[in-house]
């Protein structure tokens, strides 16, 4: 028996309840990668598809991720909707050439004849001393590239509620699932039916300063919030969920309420989200701002082994209190 | 020199050699117009190898997926796209078969299954897996047909492509055109074994090795691999031994290879013996031969006007087509 919205279900419950979801509903969907049939997946997010659905429709692959990416593309331009599993953003590296090559340019290179209607997830981040090749958060590299839409469900509805959407867009999605997020439980709600895949959502409303955020970091900005609450600072949060496209007129409009912003990223800093969301505050709504924006963002550091090192390395909800205690400056 | 296969008839021979002269005529007409600077970018000649599309193309059908590479000219040509559409691509014109949007590398039409022209090495071979995957998961009969170089033999998608192909017994044609020099780096320079299909071989994948100049070999090589393929006996990998006779792009001075040797397989090229043989055997005389190479010319020159007479697309069109603005399939 699934359960139903009002239940508390795991971040990973709730992927599986959305990939099984449409397995059950559309006899093209069908879902590929490494160990997600037998194994039931690196994180448990299919186990027990495979006696579900059969061999057919829960595919194991070779460690080949161009290749299987590559067909899943293929798959998608002949008429099925692959799921196509890249175990984590770090193996995804190896099949960047079918996604920002193929995937990415097909639907323009033939002027507009070949949509490219596939769906890519793959586990990101850090917090689980995987040391620097298993702990990566790339999302800004996918996000750079036109033809491409990344989101990043950072909530139970919706890592319930995307796939549904990114399975009917007739353009390639790419759904990063936070590794650390997967054993988080909460409650599924009605909304999870209703997500899309563009806007960004207030997480929680305030008046003080804006947190924008995404992934695994919305949980950190909500512990600051909290603590920042206690004297006095109401922060409002905005997650993005659309990492491309950026939901401009969400972020602009929290700022233009609040009139600071501290932006928390996992990526590295240089060159990333975070810097393309300040740049874009600074074009759209510079004379809004009452103080510099700031930023928390992964020291730019390959992630190290060491519990302690790795911690510090990542944005916490410490760095982000002195990060918005920066930014109210002269106010408090 | 090969004899006519027995039971030629006049027809097919004549049929075979017009869809040679039009892929080489219309190619002539490319080169002068890179020269004239209709025609920009990167612009790769198949002038050589035209038996290797010309006889893969007689055997595939209307529900057959073709994936080829940045030298597809005479795939797409010998599939059916019309010369108009090809020009007008060529030049970067709205009319053309991707809108303009791709130019001679990214040649797509989805009339004919004609999934590009991909100029990353290697990078169509995934690609055709899908498509295979796709036609098996729905029980189809098509096959998926999939154009590359022996350069692209070095590249780990190629290895990654025979073991999921073989696999999964998909219904893949893999259509090695092995013209001796990857760009300019010949096969031996670049690989420890030279032996393309004995790699494919080694995965499983049903291999072998094919005259790619005589194309009533082409046709039969691949009539059995397709019978093959869609008795649900999955993939063969054909490695068509060819040659190009013109440089990789129209940026190479060609330093790697002698004139004697272009000389050397330029005696025994597609069209040239295909027309020797026709004419040996009585088939084809000297002024059937002009009247065909005309047609052709004729072909080509209509061709240029249509891409000549086509509209630029509007800059305010800049933006188009990055996202899709139709349903999917």
């Amino acid at each position: 028996m699934t359960p139903g919205p009002g239940s508390r279900i795991t971040y990973r419950e709730a992927v599986k309840q959305a990939i099984r979801e449409a397995l059950a509903q559309d006899p093209r969907v069908f879902l590929m990668g490494e160990d997600v049939g037998k194994y039931g997946g690196c994180f448990a997010v299919s186990k027990g598809l495979l006696d579900e659905f059969g061999e057919e429709r829960i595919r194991d692959t070779p460690l080949s991720e161009s290749a299987f990416v590559g067909a899943g593309i293929g798959a998608a331009m002949a008429g099925m909707r692959p799921i196509v599993e890249i175990m984590t953003v770090n193996f995804s590296l190896l099949a960047i050439d079918q996604i920002v090559n193929n995937a990415a340019t097909i639907c323009h290179m033939s002027g507009g004849q070949f949509p490219v209607p596939v769906v890519i997830r793959m586990a990101t981040g850090a917090g689980r001393q995987l040391a620097a090749q298993h702990s990566h958060s790339l999302e800004a590299w996918y996000a750079h590239v036109p033809g491409l839409r990344v989101v990043e469900p950072a909530t139970i509805d919706d890592a319930r509620g995307m796939l549904r959407p990114a399975l009917e867009s007739p353009d390639p999605v790419i759904i990063f699932e936070p590794i650390s997020l997967y054993n988080m439980e909460g409650e599924l709600t009605e909304a999870a039916a209703g997500v899309d895949l563009s806007h960004a959502r207030i997480h929680r409303p305030g008046r003080d300063v804006t947190l924008v955020t995404y992934g695994a970091s919305l949980w950190r900005c909500v512990t600051a919030a909290e603590e920042l609450a206690a004297s006095g600072i109401e922060a409002e949060i905005v997650d993005l969920r659309s990492l491309r496209p950026l939901d401009d007129a969400a972020i602009l409009g929290s700022v233009r309420r609040t009139r600071r912003v501290v932006i928390v990223d996992e990526g590295w800093r240089t060159g990333s989200l975070s810097a393309e969301v300040a740049m874009r505050i600074v074009e759209q709504g510079f004379y809004d701002l009452d103080a510099p924006i700031g930023r928390v963002c992964t020291e730019e550091v390959p992630i190290p082994y060491p519990k302690h090192l790795e911690d510090a390395a990542l944005p916490d909800p410490a760095r982000i209190v002195a990060a918005v205690r920066r930014t109210m400056g002269n106010a408090q | 020199m090969s004899e006519l296969p027995a039971g030629t008839t006049r027809e097919r021979g004549l049929h075979l050699l017009r869809e040679m002269l039009r892929i080489r005529q219309f190619e002539a007409r490319c080169a002068e117009l890179y020269g004239a600077g209709k025609i920009r970018g990167f612009l790769h000649l198949y002038d050589g190898e035209e038996a290797v599309a010309v006889g893969v193309m007689q055997v595939l059908g209307v529900g057959d997926s073709i994936v080829s590479t940045y030298r597809e000219h005479g795939h797409a040509i010998a599939r059916g796209i019309e010369l108009g559409p090809l020009m007008a691509e060529l030049y970067g014109k709205r009319a053309g078969c991707s809108g303009g949007r791709g130019g001679s590398m990214h040649i797509f039409d989805a009339a004919t299954r004609f999934y590009g022209g991909n100029a990353i090495v290697g990078g169509g071979l995934p690609l055709a897996v899908g498509f295979a995957l796709a036609e098996k998961m729905r029980g189809g009969h098509g096959l998926a047909a999939c154009f590359f170089g022996e350069g692209a033999a070095a590249e780990g998608e190629f290895h990654e492509s025979m073991n999921l192909a073989a696999l999964w017994k998909l219904p893949v044609l893999f259509l090695c055109e092995n013209n001796l020099y990857a760009m300019g780096t010949a096969l031996a320079r670049s690989e420890s074994q030279t032996d393309i299909q004995a790699k494919a071989a080694a995965y499983g994948v049903r291999a072998a090795f094919v005259d790619g100049m005589d194309v009533f070999a082409v046709e039969a090589a691949v009539r059995d691999a397709a019978a093959f393929a869609r008795a649900g006996n999955g993939p063969t990998l054909l490695e068509f031994r060819t040659y190009r006779f013109r440089a990789h792009s129209m940026f190479d001075a060609q330093l790697y290879r002698d004139k004697a040797e272009v000389e050397e397989w330029r005696r025994h090229g597609p069209v040239i013996s295909l027309t020797t043989r026709l004419k040996a055997a009585g088939l084809m005389s000297e002024e059937e031969f002009q009247r065909i190479e005309k047609e052709a010319d004729a072909e080509v020159r209509a061709a240029v006007d249509f891409a000549e007479q086509s509209e630029w697309e509007p800059v305010e069109d800049l933006a188009r087509h990055v996202y899709a603005e139709v349903a999917a399939p």
